[in-house]
């Protein structure tokens, strides 16, 4: 597709030449348009009864394709969140062309679409192709898109720049020839800051990206063994510090001992947080080092000048020198009280001068979490190009990021986005909730998950009481596989089948930032116009109890769950 | 049942013994590692190859110092989604030097036969009926390789392509 949607720009280079992507060379290209064909030719064999479903599936899985409740269901791989302004309008005109005219973002920076057809998908795999994409270990049981921090390369407190890793963990693992087909899905999160932002100790490895302040050497402190699902743990810290020449050796130690030692007797017991609780996290990471020390480390060392060359790739965009504060944008904020709000909620600091980074809701009042539509997706890629190098990020939280937007731009930016529908001043507040498909879609609902979050947006669609209410998670998953991220939700709600009925169960406590935790069950659950109640009663609550400048996960921290709980079910 | 080498049958001088069958005087035979164990002086003393049979829960760790006897090491799929064979191979190849064939039965489909290769397998047995070009085209289908394994050592990991200048600017 042309850009016929980018306004004429300052010169004459394509509008997202600077968007911090990796783009494709020859080789890659080879490599992913041969890809496409092999799996018309897989999906040519499948129609013709040359293969069984049962060994379909798990090729259709690799190449992202997933069977769903009413549909097939195309999950898209958008590497560590990053896409450029070309790219969105490519997803743009899949939806609309394939699909029903929009996608759903999902909660490992990936975007979906929930209905094309069975022999189309070779052909949206070769238009994705087209602007260096795929959908390629999207699903099955083999190393995830790597995920990491929204706001690499643009935020404050970041220490190292984790994308260039990422890539460099996406390449490694793209059909491992070793381990795709592992026990269960492996899914790895890296982050560069202190403050994490990629929740990677819920991951099956986190990595954490540190520099050596005395020697200058970049590495990671290696986490191992987290995961929600039905049985949540946080992650066990393998080693400290793994410099970057040797992480891939290191992690191919992991993958091994995971590979032979992993169950494979039942598939809730096979993710790698069972093996390394089964066994003792002292003993799983013995073997991880035994298998390290033995490993023919040469192989899998990381030039550092290879890692320059993919530094390239996300060269820091031409920024410019700006006041580090603009007159117009004050002004702005003095003159429309709606804009100042979505500022207070929806900014976070830029480490340049003069610059911000705005976060985009997905999260419209009564929508559907994380869902955007053709005409959104066009939207958000013009004003990129306008407003932040033709790029924009996806978050975990099913949220959009446009990481460079000088101050000045910002209120046109979000009357902009406001008239599309994307301008909710509710990032990281009460109505930003990540619930999961539940009953709509997922075959394995106990529970709706989405008309909940909606409910409870609507109940607190006044967004002056949600900015009062400040910092709370709510995450909703439809069933035990925590899908919606309920465990660590600062609300997580869980739903439950109780004799054919739904009902929902309250968590108190979880966080996937920094401090990590997983919540508790607070008691019986309620139903399904109980729970929106519930919650307003747990909100109550924390408004209560709340000291000044608290926030829900403080307030909670400081007074334990009882007075929660009290609330909650002494109600006469 | 047809061993294909490189996508195309051959002519097999291995028989696979079950463990009730008599071990024949002469030719190749694989046996399982249980009966390796327990007549391995029986094997040994023939004139022919011995090859061992491992099942998917059984690590290479188990014949490590015996492979200096044996000529082949058979992998077993149960299912083609049990992988744990692809890091057997390899550790086969890469831990402990060996240099026999080594060869996977089982439950395997095409779409793996790459990767098999990869990491050190040499030939797979496949059903008389699963015979068929999809084998030889599996090998040719994906022509890069992303990261280090066996065989392709030169050029294979991908990464150090970006050394050569080839990035895009
Ligand atoms: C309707 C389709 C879906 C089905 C049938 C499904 C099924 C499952 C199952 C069975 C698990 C448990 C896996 C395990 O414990 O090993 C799981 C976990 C998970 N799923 Fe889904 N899922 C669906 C949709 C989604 C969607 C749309 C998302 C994201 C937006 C998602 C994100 C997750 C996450 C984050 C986990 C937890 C991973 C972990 O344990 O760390 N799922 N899913
Ligand atoms: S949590 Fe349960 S209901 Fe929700 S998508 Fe996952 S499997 Fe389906």
């Amino acid at each position: 597709m042309p850009d016929t949607h980018s306004p004429a720009l300052r010169s004459n280079q394509p509008a997202d030449a600077h968007a911090a992507v990796y783009r494709y060379d020859e080789f890659d290209k080879t490599f992913i348009f041969e890809r496409v064909e092999q799996f018309r030719a897989q999906v040519e064999r499948r129609i013709k009864g040359e293969i069984t479903e049962e060994e379909f599936k798990p090729i259709r899985l690799m190449n992202g394709l997933y069977l769903q409740l009413h549909a097939y269901m195309l999950r898209v791989a958008v590497p560590y969140g990053m896409l450029s302004s070309t790219q969105v309008r490519r997803l743009a005109r899949i939806a609309r062309v394939y699909d029903k005219g929009y996608g759903h973002f999902t909660t490992r920076q990936n975007i979906q679409f929930n209905w094309p057809k069975l022999e189309d998908v070779p052909t949206i795999l070769r238009e994705l192709a087209e602007v260096d994409m795929h959908a390629i270990q999207t699903s099955g049981n083999c190393i995830r898109n790597v995920t990491t921090d929204q706001f690499c390369g643009a935020a404050a407190d970041e220490l190292v720049d984790p994308r260039v890793y990422a890539e460099i963990l996406r390449q490694w693992s793209t059909m491992h020839p070793e381990f795709t087909y592992l026990p269960r899905k492996f899914k790895i999160a890296i982050t560069g800051s202190p403050n994490d932002r990629a929740a990677v100790q819920v991951h099956d490895i986190g990595l954490i990206a540190k520099k050596d302040e005395t020697t200058g050497r970049v590495g990671f402190t290696v986490y191992v063994g987290g995961g929600q699902g039905r049985t949540p743990y946080l992650a066990v810290k393998a080693r400290d510090f793994v410099p970057v020449e040797e992480i891939i050796g290191y992690l191919e130690a992991i993958l091994r001992v995971y590979n032979q030692l992993g169950r494979r007797d039942n598939i809730y017991k096979a993710r790698i947080k069972i093996t390394v609780n089964e066994m003792g996290a002292d003993k799983f990471i013995g073997l991880i080092e035994e298998e390290y020390a033995r490993l023919r480390r040469q192989k899998f060392h990381v030039d550092p000048a290879i890692v320059d060359a993919i530094q390239t790739h996300f060269a820091p965009p031409p920024w410019v020198e700006l006041p580090a504060i603009s007159d117009s944008f004050e002004a702005a904020k003095a003159a429309d009280p709606a804009f100042a709000r979505w500022t207070r909620s929806n900014l976070t600091e830029h480490k340049t001068r003069g610059y911000a980074i705005a976060t985009i809701s997905l999260k419209p009042i009564g929508g559907i979490p994380g869902d955007a539509e053709a005409d959104q997706l066009e939207t958000v890629a013009d004003l990129a190009d306008l407003y932040s190098f033709g790029e924009v990020r996806v978050t975990h939280e099913q949220n959009l990021v446009l990481a460079h937007v000088r101050q000045d731009d910002l209120y046109a930016l979000w009357k902009a986005l406001d008239a599309a529908g994307l301008g909710t001043a509710n990032a990281g507040l009460i109505s930003d909730i990540i619930a999961c498909p539940g009953l709509d879609y997922c075959a394995l609902a106990n529970t709706r998950a989405i008309p909940v979050a909606q409910r409870i947006a609507e109940r607190f669609a006044d967004l002056d009481r949600q900015h009062d209410l400040g910092e709370l998670k709510i995450k909703i998953s439809g069933c035990i596989n925590a899908c919606g991220h309920h465990h660590v939700g600062h609300i997580g709600i869980l739903g439950v089948d109780k004799k054919g009925e739904e009902f929902f169960q309250i968590l108190l406590g979880g966080d996937a930032g920094t401090n990590a935790a997983l919540g508790e069950i607070v008691g019986p659950g309620f139903d399904y116009d109980g729970i929106i109640d519930a919650v307003e009663t747990v909100v109550n609550t924390f408004v209560k109890l709340r000291q000044p400048g608290e926030i829900f996960i403080q307030t909670l921290a400081r007074t334990g769950h009882a007075p929660f709980k009290e609330a909650l079910y002494a109600r006469a | 049942m047809p061993v294909l080498d490189r996508g195309l049958p051959i002519d097999d001088r291995w028989t696979d013994l079950a463990d009730d069958q008599d071990i024949p005087a002469e030719g190749a035979v694989i046996v399982s590692l249980e009966r390796w164990r327990t007549e391995r002086d029986a094997l040994t003393a023939r004139r022919d190859a011995v090859g061992v049979r491992l099942k998917s829960n059984q690590l290479a760790t188990e014949i490590a110092d015996d492979l200096g006897s044996l000529s082949l090491v058979a992998l077993e799929f149960p299912k083609f989604r049990d992988g744990r064979a692809f890091s057997a191979a390899r550790e086969l190849r890469e831990r402990f030097d060996y240099k026999g064939e080594i060869r996977a039965f089982g439950h395997i489909i095409p779409d793996q036969y790459l990767f098999l290769t990869r990491v050190g397998v040499d030939t797979v047995v496949v059903p008389a009926d699963r015979v068929g070009p999809a084998w030889a085209h599996a090998l040719k289908e994906i022509s890069v390789a992303f990261q280090p394994a066996l065989g392709r050592e030169e050029g294979v990991s991908l990464l150090r392509r970006h050394l050569k200048g080839t990035v895009p600017a």
